[in-house]
């Protein structure tokens, strides 16, 4: 089986995921983008783990699922508190964390 | 020999002396009423002490007149041995009578000068610790114990120089004679650490046992070490300059510790050491150099000073310096430099402390120059000050023409070079004593408005006239009576020389350069008018006044040089060192200041930089992986 449009659409969409985080400000969209990004990742391993014949990379594929779902969790309420305090999703209000 | 019978109590002589300076001291003001009188009875018990051993001592035979008495193991490291033991023997018991016995005196006399003093008591106490340390120091059997009786007189000495602190030069000079006396200690501290090396001992015993055996140069070495430590103690030439300042004290301090006892610890050091000074020929005569050179210009700088403690210290100087002459000259001169020191510590503290006594009746005035025709009103002090004035010229037959005329004649037997400068310097002596006895008894009176002078109480009184007793007497009974030669012989040795004269060509020689010192000055201080200010005089006159330029020396040698040099030192300390360390703190704070900027407090920026992080890691094993 040959991977390498799988690896090109997994590197299409991992950039796509990282100009979204680079570029957006709204938070929510840029927890979809890091997400794209993560999902990006799991395609290379599983497009890679079929090229090899073993279970390794689908089995890290769904860890990342697993950790993803939870970041989802931390994230989010993350954000509902910025944005109960705020009034805004922009992640570029809360930069008090500076020099 | 051990200590037995009357020689067990060496321990006490000194003993006494420190529990009178410690009850004293410690005790307080309780002690202001019975205080002095407790200081004189601890002198005068040790006093009594000390004739007893003497008189003990001469029931035995020669060889069996040195004592030794150890207390205990002091210093005990290693190879390393010091004990708490003293050493009696014809050298030590002759200090030790000279410094209680003149001690005794002048802590009597004190009990009038002192008077009214609010402190009197804090200056019995100081004078015994003087005596206690004095005491150490000449009957150590170690050089050890000696450098702490060598301290011991210089802190008293400091102390006592400074009694009246609130005068501030008192306090400078008590500073300065300290910080010179500490140049000396360096060199006696030097001296016995390369004896340790050495020899392996710091015992008089083994060291002078040993001494045959190490080299010359080593012993040069130790000699000239000595003799630093020497010219500290006895204001010897280079270290001279603090004798005339440390006038500054009460007179009792300057007749007992600046010219009777401790100024002659370095003269005792170099006798005590003799066998080192006569294996080293080159240390024995550094030692005669700076013995001339001191006899001059004490000589010189007692000619033209008006302050009369000043001149009679430049005499003592003077006087030291004969004593160190004699001491350099090896066996032939040993002998009589203690004969003269035993004599100058007489008659120099009687005219010290008639001196004090002038000063007492003349409201503590010292200028020469508004005294004169005090012989009428002051009778004994002028009585008493006239004997000891004859004794240190040396009028036949009072002390110093014997003590003095047999240094000449030991010069004359070493070298007629340093015979002809003793002979020519016994003069100046005639000069300058003549012109202070002139000045301050003689011709008219020049007095203050204010002064009153009187006689002084009997209790000043008794002890010059001890004194000038003592001072006439003493030279003949040690020559007739009983022979210092042939007792001293054993611990010094004695050796003569025949000379190509007979000895009485010397003394008449030595006299006529006496008496015609003394004509001349006589002729200009009591035939002339004395002016109240000092005229301007000529070149050598303010040579001398300036005390021939010594401390401008001190300055442009050593004080200056070190003074700038520290403070280039500062300079270097403020913008070297502390700029390389303060430099390199302010780059790493001025350095984080600007990395921090990049702590902007933008998520996405710090994303940004993980992306680049990223992508150049990459690029990298790219790279990595192409090549």
């Amino acid at each position: 089986m040959n991977p390498s449009s799988y690896i090109v659409l997994s590197a299409i969409l991992f950039s796509i995921g990282a100009i979204g985080v680079l570029v957006r400000r709204n938070a929510i969209i840029v927890f979809m983008s890091v997400e794209l990004m993560l999902n990006a990742a799991n395609l290379a391993f599983v497009a890679f783990a079929r090229m090899n014949g073993n279970l390794d990379g689908q089995v890290v594929a769904f860890f990342v699922m697993v950790v993803a779902a939870a970041e989802v969790v931390v994230g989010l309420a993350i954000i509902v508190t910025i944005f109960r305090t705020r009034r805004s999703a922009s992640i570029d209000e809360p930069n008090l964390l500076k020099y | 020999m051990p200590a037995e019978g009357v020689f067990s109590l060496i321990w006490l002589l000194i003993a006494l002396p420190l529990a009178g300076a410690t009850v004293l001291l410690v005790g307080g003001r309780r002690t202001n009423a019975w205080g002095p009188y407790l200081a004189i009875l601890t002198v005068a018990t040790s006093a009594v002490l000390g004739i007893a051993m003497l008189v003990s001592m001469m029931g035995h035979s020669a060889e069996e007149r040195s004592i030794g008495q150890t207390l205990y193991s002091w210093v005990f490291v290693g190879g390393f041995q010091a004990d708490m033991a003293f050493q009696l023997d014809q050298l030590s018991i002759v200090f030790v009578l000279l410094i209680t016995i003149v001690g005794t005196l002048i802590h009597v006399y004190s009990l009038g000068y002192m008077a009214h003093d609010a402190n009197k008591r804090k200056f019995f106490g100081y004078l015994n610790l003087f005596v206690a340390a004095m005491l150490l120091l000449v009957l150590a059997n170690n050089y050890l114990l000696m450098y702490v009786g060598w301290e011991g007189v210089g802190l008293a000495s400091y102390l006592l120089i400074g009694f009246w602190l609130h005068k501030p030069s008192a306090a400078a000079a008590a500073k300065k004679a300290f910080v010179i006396n500490r140049i000396g200690d360096v060199g006696l501290g030097l001296a016995i650490m390369l004896m340790f090396a050495t020899f392996g001992s710091v015992t008089f015993g083994p060291v002078f046992g040993a001494a045959g055996e190490a080299s010359e140069g080593t012993l040069t070495a130790i000699g000239l070490l000595l003799l630093l430590a020497a010219c500290g103690k006895s204001a010897q030439f280079p270290l001279q300059a603090w004798l005339l300042d440390a006038m500054e004290g009460p007179t009792p301090v300057s007749a007992l510790i600046h010219a009777a006892t401790m100024v002659t610890a370095g003269v005792y050091l170099i006798v005590r050491s003799n066998v080192i000074f006569t294996a080293a020929e080159w240390a024995a005569v550094a030692v005669i150099i700076i013995g001339l050179i001191t006899m001059w210009m004490g000589a010189v700088i007692g000619s033209a000073k008006d302050d009369v403690k000043k001149a009679l210290a430049g005499s003592t100087m003077s006087q030291i310096g004969y004593m160190v002459t004699a001491a350099g000259l090896g066996p032939i001169g040993y002998v009589f430099a203690i004969f003269h020191l035993l004599t100058h510590g007489v008659f120099k503290a009687g005219l010290f402390l008639g001196a004090g006594s002038v000063m007492h009746g003349m409201n503590d005035n010292v200028n020469m120059r508004r005294f004169g025709a005090l012989r009428t009103v002051m009778a004994i002090t002028a009585g008493t000050f006239i004997v000891c004035y004859l004794t240190i010229i040396g009028i036949p037959p009072l002390s110093a023409f014997f003590s003095k005329d047999d240094i000449i004649h030991a010069s004359f037997e070493r070298s007629p070079v340093i015979g002809i400068l003793a002979m020519l310097a016994a003069g100046l002596t005639g000069f300058y004593m003549t012109r202070l006895v002139a000045m301050t008894f003689f011709g008219k009176a020049r007095w203050e408005d204010d002064a009153h002078p009187h006689e002084s109480p009997k209790v000043m009184t008794i002890p010059l006239v001890i004194l000038a007793i003592g001072a006439a007497f003493l030279g003949m009974s040690l020559v007739y009576w009983g022979n210092i030669e042939t007792w001293l012989e054993p611990v010094t040795g004695l050796q003569e020389v025949p000379l190509p004269l007979p000895s009485w060509v010397y003394e008449t020689v030595t006299l006529a350069l006496v008496l015609i010192g003394a004509a001349i000055a006589w002729t200009m201080y009591a035939r002339r008018e004395v002016p109240v200010e000092a005229p301007h005089g000529s070149w050598l006159t303010r040579a001398a006044r300036n005390e021939l330029y010594g401390n401008e020396v001190n300055d442009a040698l050593v004080v200056r040089p070190v003074y700038h040099s520290s403070r280039w030192l500062v300079w270097f300390d403020n913008k070297g060192v502390d700029g390389i360390v303060n430099g390199s703190a302010a780059f790493v704070g001025g350095l984080s200041g600007r990395l921090r900027r990049y702590q902007t407090g933008f998520a996405r920026s710090y994303a940004l930089s993980m992306v680049g992080g990223a992508v150049l890691v990459v690029l990298a094993l790219f790279l990595v992986r192409v090549s």
